[in-house]
């Protein structure tokens, strides 16, 4: 199954009309359930947040991981008020994991999560209103006569080409991942020669916590 | 934040033993290798007392019968490699049951590391399920951080064991770090009192109860919130039950205690909570030993969870009220909202069952070990600390030997450890100087361990070993009579050494006793024997059964009190 198809995304036709996911209302029928964490950047933390998930066999489906800047104060008290709160850098890290599974083995799951000494935090965002975002790269096979064709889906999308040439171009696309599904969708008939994704990354809306 | 007070730089194992000496560590159970030897060199001129063991689980499980009859954190000290992988079933001992340990692994030097250096291993990675958390020191300053954080993570909360890995150039080089007192860990949190809402709701649905019973586990047990429990269910007019684990919390031989309830516990027990109309847990987590189907247990019956482990609620199932929260304290928190419920008629049901179903053992057909068990218990057994392997004798020994006082009663519940018994009462004996401990292992178990012979003679440690020896991986085959035909396989332990012969070798005095009429003599010898350890082997009927029993993943109702006449369906519940 392409990454695509296991999604069981419906193609969106119109890409003029503005892609927004309405929020899953139905938790317990969510087919994926996206987790944000802070976590501090220690080594190991990756394989202990990955093994809670591994010895329940469930499989993670995305995962992306970067430095955090900013880490709210109120996170950093640790086990004696008053300290130093302020986050150096390279001190904490962001994670974004989307995983499909039975709710509340997922509810276990992030509490499990929660209970790792480094993770700072883990938030199921199922349900809730966030702001989500995927990147995309997509090496398509261009014969001549598609290459207009090819531009136009490109430009729809407002995906930019990063690499022309002869035979081939790659083209950049952001956004959410319904999006993508369709970006990609649209493409595949010309011939898909290579697809990477990102993996999804969130951030919850106003003042709540990701 | 004071510097080390010696002038010339220390080592980084200098360190980490002046940080165990700041911690307050009495004794280190260890077994020494090249990677490790920084760290035992520094021991040479340390307050800290060293037990040379003769296995590292037996090292683990020493540390942790310390640390179970303390509340202490045990210690162990281990070399690279083949040294730290012999602890990981100690680990998982201590983590199943939340026992607070302290891990330290010899490394190779951190330039080798992933090179598959001599006696090299990737010990954190194998332990990572294991561990409440684990280190990997690749930098000398670290190490009293380390240290620090790894005390405070596996004492506080829900207690449980810590690993750090230790290179051998860390520990060889020097350390000028100077040493912390406290600790930074965000998203770290210990919980205290529970929230006060949940307390009154859950205080308004105990005072309705018309039939509560109150469910203790170790958690009570290691926040030493017996007292409390005692005096709410004394308020309630409930009774008291207890897992393998919560023996003790509460005097087993108090009157409202029913004793252990779940697979082998009493019949009364199970029976009460059965048919209660409010089930309590403090500081247990509805193991499937405890609630055999999970679908039939309690299903009308209003839940409560004390727990200071949040991931605990909703685990198994989810409780009408959860309360996060140190036992003792949110019990002390509950006393003064509950109201005295009319409980009469439920204490008449109760009367009832014990009376019609109390323990009981065939008395003819040579010596039984709950013969063996029961008169431990009368000779003074039930102020010693027992430890215990695990199978038939472990079930006997919990239902036969009460436990009357806190941090007395030591046994691998969650992890189901054979081996642990024996050196876990080697760490308990030194832990309390002055008290008696017993150690109540089967043949099978006990020679897993009992290499930690020659340290308990060594170290002249007052442990006294009663080995329930009947040939046989007794629970195994009990099962296979009951539900495998009587297929035995894997389960006679034919050739079994002489137990009596094997501890006189290592320097031990030991007794055998073969029969019912010479059990007290044998076990008031081995009581009075306090120089050193002793052994005393009890030869009993081989083909013996534990009961009452609920089979694995049956109803709490499916109990059986004796053998069926008829063949019984394989078990579907874990193991």
């Amino acid at each position: 199954m392409s990454p695509t198809e296991s999604r069981g995304a419906t193609f969106e036709l119109d890409p003029g009309k503005p892609l927004r996911r309405a929020p899953v209302l139905d938790v317990a029928n969510a087919p994926f359930h996206t987790i944000s964490l802070l976590v501090r950047n220690k080594p190991g933390v990756l394989v202990r947040i990955a093994l809670t998930f591994s010895r329940r066999g469930y499989n993670i489906e995305s995962l992306v991981v970067s430095p955090a800047i900013s880490v709210p104060k109120w996170e950093t008290g640790g086990a004696t008020p008053g300290n130093d709160s302020d986050a150096q850098p390279g001190e904490f890290s962001r994670m974004t994991i989307t995983c499909s599974g039975d709710p509340d083995n997922l509810e276990q799951i992030v509490k499990q999560l929660e209970k790792l000494i480094d993770v700072v935090h883990a938030i199921d965002h199922t349900g809730q209103a966030v702001i989500e975002s995927e990147l995309v790269l997509v090496k398509i096979k261009v014969a001549l006569k598609e290459r207009t064709e090819i531009l136009q889906v490109a430009e729809n999308y407002k995906a930019k080409v990063v690499d022309y040439g002869p035979d081939s171009l790659i083209a950049r696309c952001a956004g959410e991942s319904d999006k993508l599904d369709a970006f990609i969708g649209l493409l595949k008939p010309y011939g898909i020669i290579e697809l990477v994704r990102s993996g999804k990354i969130l951030m919850a809306r106003g003042l709540e916590t990701t | 934040m004071n510097a080390p007070t010696s002038l010339k730089t220390p080592t980084g194992g200098e360190v980490v033993i002046r940080c165990l000496e700041r911690e307050g560590v009495e004794y280190i159970f260890g077994y020494s290798g090249g990677a490790a030897m920084p760290i035992f060199d520094a021991l040479v001129d340390a307050k800290v007392k060293l037990v040379l063991v003769r296995h590292e689980q037996g090292a683990t499980h020493m540390a942790d019968g310390y640390a179970r009859s303390t509340g202490k954190p045990g210690v162990v000290l281990v070399t690279s490699g083949p040294g730290a992988t012999n602890c990981v079933t100690g680990l998982l001992t201590a983590l199943m049951d939340s026992v607070p340990m302290i891990v330290l692994t010899g490394q190779t030097i951190t330039p080798m590391l992933g090179k598959d250096a001599f006696q090299e291993a990737d010990v954190t990675g194998i332990t990572y399920p294991v561990v409440k958390h684990s280190y990997l020191v690749k930098d000398a300053r670290d190490i009293p951080r380390v240290m620090k954080e790894a005390f405070h993570i596996a004492t506080t909360g829900r207690p449980g064991p810590v690993l750090i890995d230790l290179p051998k150039d860390i520990t060889q080089g020097p350390c000028s770090a100077p040493y912390v007192d406290t600790v930074n860990l965000p998203g770290y949190r210990v919980p205290g009192r529970a929230d006060s809402a949940k307390v009154r709701q859950a205080a308004d649905f105990l005072s309705k109860a018309r039939k509560p019973v109150l469910y203790v586990g170790h958690g009570a047990v290691m926040s030493n919130a017996g007292d409390a429990i005692m005096r709410l269910a004394d308020k309630l007019g409930a009774p008291i039950v207890n897992t393998l684990l919560g023996k003790g919390a509460c005097r087993e031989d108090s009157p409202i205690n029913l004793g252990m309830l779940g697979m082998h516990g009493t019949a009364y027990a199970n029976k009460a909570v059965a048919g209660c109309d409010l089930i309590m847990a403090i500081g247990a987590r509805w193991d499937d030993r405890i609630t055999g189907k999970l679908s039939a247990f309690c299903p009308d019956a209003v839940k409560i969870h004390i727990d200071i482990d949040r991931a605990e609620f909703g685990k198994v199932l989810k409780p009408h009220v959860s309360l996060e929260g140190d036992a003792r304290l949110v019990v002390e928190d509950l006393l003064p909202l509950v109201h005295k419920a009319d409980t009469a008629d439920w204490w008449k049901e109760i009367h009832q069952w014990r009376k019609a179903y109390p323990l009981k053992y065939p008395k003819k057909g040579g010596l039984r070990a709950q013969h063996v068990l029961d008169r431990l218990d009368k000779l003074g057994g039930r102020d010693c600390i027992i430890t215990t392997d695990v199978g038939q004798h472990q079930m006997w020994a919990a239902q036969f030997c009460l436990t009357t006082k806190n941090r007395h009663w030591l046994s691998s519940g969650g992890a189901g450890t054979m081996g642990f018994g024996f050196p876990a009462a080697i760490g308990a004996a030194l832990a309390n100087p002055g008290k008696k401990a017993w150690c109540v292992v089967g043949d099978g178990g006990f020679q897993m361990t009992l290499c930690e012979l020659a340290t308990a003679a060594l170290q002249k440690v007052p442990v006294k070993i009663l080995v329930i020896n009947n040939s046989y991986l007794g629970m195994i085959r009990q099962w296979q009579e009951l539900f495998f035909d009587n297929r035995i396989s894997g389960a006679d332990l034919e050739g079994n050494p002489d137990f009596v012969k094997l501890a006189e070798a290592y320097g031990v005095p030991a007794k055998r006793v073969k029969r019912a009429g010479d059990v007290d003599k044998v076990l008031k010898w081995a009581m009075a024997h306090d120089s050193g350890p002793c052994l005393v082997e009890a030869e009993v009927v081989k083909e013996d059964n534990v009961f009452p029993m609920i089979p694995a993943g049956a109803p709490l109702t499916g109990m059986i009190i004796e053998k069926p006449k008829t063949k019984m369906e394989k078990p579907t519940g874990s193991t």
